[in-house]
């Protein structure tokens, strides 16, 4: 079964299964029932399929090639191979898939009669499909295409609620930031093939190290910001809080929970495989984008109150963390620390696993409330907690893995970031790495706390207290299907922290294959415990857990059952001062964060919106008055309205060219015919 | 094996039992102060004898969240309470007494206070959620980073052997000790609730942070509330003390050596709770506003003490 699943008539069935799902389920188009069940449970097959190749692939510890040829004269030969990288990678994308496909089982029927449920299949599973495709791809030509693929199946699946105008704004913002990203990655590989003279990634790999320093720069920054753009870095991050929260709930879960995290891939397949000796700056660079993302994308999150952009925040908050490893690996790397440089990149990819199984549990949970409440605004929501106990259950376990708090599995990733950020200040080479790492270090500490905040206003606000509109109150908990999907990521989170030792032995092993081979690895993992540096620092996840669990049961036996077993409880009502309880009483998402902000107002930039109504002939009793508060997104407006205006005039010059005659259009390709040839001649 | 269980259920059970003491000792400290008489030293023991043992009321709004709360609050501080070096520097090492662990799992604590202070939907308690998670959010990075400047020099980051490999150092550090020492400080006043951050004796609703979150609670859990803060004040006296001035903390398992670490750890203790009564007595309480200044402070002056280490 092994030898089949890993063969290339097996590689091709995976994407068979999902081209069966996707055509069908356009087939079944007139029942909404049947193009559900036919598309999601295709998905689920491949999903399961994928998760065998992954884990075999894994398992084999070597690197796999299919070479397909063309049936098109055109193209260049189909390239794909394996290695435990992309392994890992294909065993996350389709866990993550699996989970959302079960989910949207029962989320997608919300769409009945409203929308096509055969295009929404169709998309959904070439968009699974694609994402495998990318990581899989070992051909510059051949990844182009399949990158595209995914954005465009994503772009579909981003308009796809497109009653509303803002979903297909978000969508064509979206289209459009791919479009920049492709530019700027196909720059980079042309640059690869100029210089390396292919287009394969093998090839890429052996000589790369020979191009120009200058050149090696030029295509470092177009990586970064080609591969940037998909990931959701600060300043590039614009499109990512409008198309996450446009999509269908299992569709954000997935672009959160892993698109993005092909961005981070492809920086790990360019930065770290293909060039093994990279400048210091490059990790610098890294490091620094990583901590602007991390503190930008958390603070933007605590003005939020729309519940899937608060999320989506947090996305590039966590691409932040990802990129504090990913750069603290190129720094080692470059200092030639090659132990040091596979711990940070274990940590990197422990957190791109880590973020994708509570990102996509958070945006899954949101899709739950959203799809009862019928409205993203946190502030109408309130008191859920009563009427979806389960949802409620499992968004906490994922508020509490995002924050970092144990026995959860964010903590140990963050915990093992920290761990390279801190031997990078151990490392003590100059005084620029020591700073820098020490900035990173404080960065993602405050980063950390903030999100401990955000997150007890995220779920705060939405499960607690009273319900604050009709909406809320009458909300119902979600079907089986919903509870299958969320469960399974929560019980995952808490198996990662629990087994972190496990996870990040793994990790460790496909981190070091792209540095020099080292006869002390910095990280010593087992199941029972996590240790770095020599013992400079160990944790046990399976202790952790142990200890929190029979603390909080000799703390409930004693107190109930140790002290007066008698006592009664009495149901009374929440003091209200004397004057009638309403839910405007209560904390809402603004209150709550209004002092962070406050204290970061020179980022945020706040601004506070009084209106009042009087009446006629009387200026001192207002009838009504309105408060608005808002902040305002520095990067719109001093980076991409000025670009979009800058644009639109050099648009309008350009356009005198365009005069609609005929023999002037002659004219043009006369001339650039003429250039051309002189080009030639020269 | 029964001397390392004996060992823990020891900690587990030292830190509940002297944390009232501090408190009493800190509010007898303030009394005289300010020349009144004040209540015995033990009187906080009496106090959550009284709550145990009273009936409760919940607010028919309260979830789960507002009554499992009070059990994960208290439940974190007895898992620190194994986690840090009280009796000596030989205690079992159970895998959670690295410094990020014990923070972390503190910092489980505060989300569920949080969160059980907003469950009821009343004012007081949404408004100490937010005022709390504002002030933890910030003091985290000084926090941090204060023992990680005391790690360093010692060479670990696992708080149980951080005093032995201190008292081991042929140079101490002094300055990055001083420096980061600041730096702590300021954060076991911001986690504990205490001047210039907040004002533990009162339900003024301009000046109050913790307590305005334990306005719904009575009886039980109040009491389980109430005690888990004195728990994490008494958990940072014993970090700032064995820690910072690690003299005398034991590193063999004898009856001598445990003596006059105890001993020492009552001496530092009191120096610590009667800083703390004095900074309360004769500082004023700062402005909101205000606080993340000193709280930049304590970031700083741990960078500062970490760059002083290299």
């Amino acid at each position: 079964m092994t030898t089949f699943i890993l063969s290339q008539t097996g590689f091709v069935s995976l994407f068979a299964i999902f081209a069966t799902g996707a055509i069908g389920a356009l087939l079944l188009s007139r029942s909404d029932a049947a193009a559900n069940w036919w598309g999601n449970l295709f998905a689920i097959i491949g999903s399961l399929w994928g998760i065998a190749l992954g884990a075999a692939a894994l398992a084999g510890n070597q690197t796999l090639s299919y070479s397909t040829t063309p049936i098109l004269s055109p193209l260049p030969a189909l390239d794909f191979s394996i290695d435990n990288l992309s392994a890992l990678f294909i065993l996350l994308i389709s866990s993550i898939a699996l989970l959302a496909s079960v989910y949207a089982l029962e989320y997608v029927k919300h769409f009945y009669g409203r929308y096509s449920i055969g295009a929404l299949g169709f998309f959904y599973n070439l968009f699974i499909a694609s994402m495998l495709l990318v990581v899989t791809a070992s051909n510059a030509i051949v990844f182009l295409m399949v990158w595209e693929l995914m954005s465009l199946t994503s772009y579909f699946l981003v308009i796809y609620d497109r009653a509303e105008k803002k979903n297909t704004q978000a969508g064509l913002q979206y289209f459009a930031m791919m479009q920049l990203g492709t530019i700027f990655v196909a720059g980079a590989f042309i640059l690869l093939y100029h210089f390396t003279g292919s287009f394969d990634f093998d090839a890429m790999r052996a000589t790369a190290f020979q191009i120009p320093t200058l050149w090696q720069g030029v295509i470092f920054f177009a990586a970064l910001i080609g591969f940037g753009i998909k990931s959701g870095i600060v300043p590039l991050h614009i499109w990512l809080p409008d198309a996450h929260p446009a999509a269908p709930s299992h569709v954000s879960a997935l672009m959160s929970g892993v698109m993005i995290k092909t961005g981070i891939y492809m920086l790990i397949r360019v930065l770290v495989d293909f060039f093994p000796m990279p400048p210091l700056w490059w990790g610098v660079v890294v490091l620094a984008v990583g901590a602007i993302s991390s503190v930008l994308g958390v603070l933007y999150a605590l003005t939020e109150h729309n519940l899937k952009r608060l999320l989506a925040y947090h996305s590039i908050e966590n691409i932040g963390i990802i990129l504090l490893g990913l750069g603290s690996a190129l720094m080692f790397s470059s200092l030639s620390m090659p132990a040091l440089a596979a711990l940070a990149l274990a940590a990197s990819l422990f957190h791109t696993i880590n973020h994708a199984t509570f990102k996509s549990l958070l945006f899954l949970g949101a899709g739950s409330v959203i799809s009862k409440t019928h409205t993203d605004n946190i502030e109408e929501y309130g008191g859920l907690a009563h009427r979806m106990p389960q949802t409620a259950l499992f968004f906490l376990v994922g508020s509490m893995a995002i924050s970092a708090l144990p026995p959860f599995n964010g903590f140990f990733s963050e915990w093992l970031t920290f761990q390279s950020l801190f031997a990078g200040i151990n490392s003590g080479v100059s005084s620029l790495t020591v700073s820098a790492f020490l900035l990173a270090a404080g960065a993602l500490a405050l980063t950390g706390g903030l999100a401990l905040a955000c997150f007890v206003k995220a779920f705060g606000v939405t499960f607690l207290a009273r319900p604050r509109s009709p909406h809320a109150e009458h909300a119902k908990e979600s079907g089986f299907f919903m509870q299958v999907g969320m469960g399974t990521l929560a019980l995952s989170t808490l198996a990662l922290g629990i087994f972190s030792g496990k996870v990040a032995g793994i990790l460790q092993t496909i981190s070091a294959s792209f540095f020099a081979p080292v006869d002390a690895p910095a990280l010593v993992a087992h199941t029972a415990a996590l240790s770095v540096q020599h013992g400079f620092a160990s944790v046990s996840g399976v202790a952790l857990f142990a200890l929190i669990a029979i603390a909080l049961f000799i703390t409930f036996v004693a107190s109930t059952y140790g002290v007066y077993r008698r006592q009664r409880v009495v149901l009374g009502r929440t003091w209200d001062c004397g004057a009638p309880l309403t839910p405007r009483m209560e904390l809402t998402a603004t209150g709550f964060s209004r002092t962070i902000i406050m204290i970061f107002k020179r980022v945020l930039r706040p601004q506070l919106h009084v209106a009042a109504t009087y009446a006629e002939g009387n200026t001192y009793a207002p009838i009504s008055r309105t408060a608005e508060f808002s902040v305002t997104d520095i990067f719109r407006e001093y980076l991409y309205q000025p670009a979009a205006a800058l644009t639109l005039k050099v648009s309008e010059l350009i356009k005198q060219i365009q005069s609609g005659n005929i023999n002037a259009y002659f004219l043009y390709t006369f001339l650039a015919l003429i250039g051309i040839l002189c080009m030639t001649l020269i | 094996m029964i001397t390392s269980t004996l060992l823990i259920i020891a900690q587990a059970v030292l830190v509940p039992a002297l944390s009232p003491l501090c408190i009493g000792i800190i509010r007898k400290t303030k009394a005289v102060m300010q020349n009144r008489i004040g209540a015995s030293i033990f009187q906080p023991y009496r106090d959550l004898n009284k709550l145990f043992h009273k009936d409760e009321v919940v607010s028919t709004d309260a979830t789960f969240i507002f009554r499992a709360a009070p059990f994960i609050v208290f439940a974190t501080t007895l898992v620190v309470a194994v986690s840090i070096p009280l009796l000596g520097t030989f205690i079992p090492h159970l895998g959670t007494s690295d410094l990020l662990a014990v923070l972390y799992t503190l910092a489980l604590g505060t989300f569920f206070l949080a969160l059980g202070g907003i469950d009821v939907g009343g004012p007081f308690g949404g408004f100490g959620a937010s005022r709390e998670m504002t002030l933890a959010s910030l003091a985290e990075a000084g926090l941090l980073l204060s023992l990680f400047a005391v790690a360093r020099i010692a060479g670990t980051t696992d708080l149980i052997s951080i005093p032995h490999a201190l008292l081991a150092l042929t140079h101490p550090a002094l300055l990055t000790a001083a420096l980061a020492f600041f730096g702590f400080f300021v954060a076991l006043l911001v986690e504990n609730a205490r001047y210039p951050f907040d004002n533990p004796a009162t339900h003024l609703e301009l000046t109050m942070v913790h307590e305005a979150m334990l306005i719904e609670y009575s009886g039980k859990r109040l009491g389980l509330m109430e005690w888990a803060a004195a728990n994490k004040l008494f958990i940072f006296i014993v970090l700032g003390a064995n820690l910072f001035f690690p003299w005398g903390v034991a590193a063999t398992l004898t009856a001598r050596t445990i003596a006059l670490s105890l001993g020492l750890l009552f001496v530092k203790a009191f120096f610590f709770c009667f800083a703390i009564a004095f900074l309360e007595s004769t500082v004023a309480k700062l402005r909101l506003f205000r606080l993340p200044d000193l709280l930049l402070l304590s970031f700083i002056a741990s960078c500062v003490a970490i760059i002083f280490t290299l």
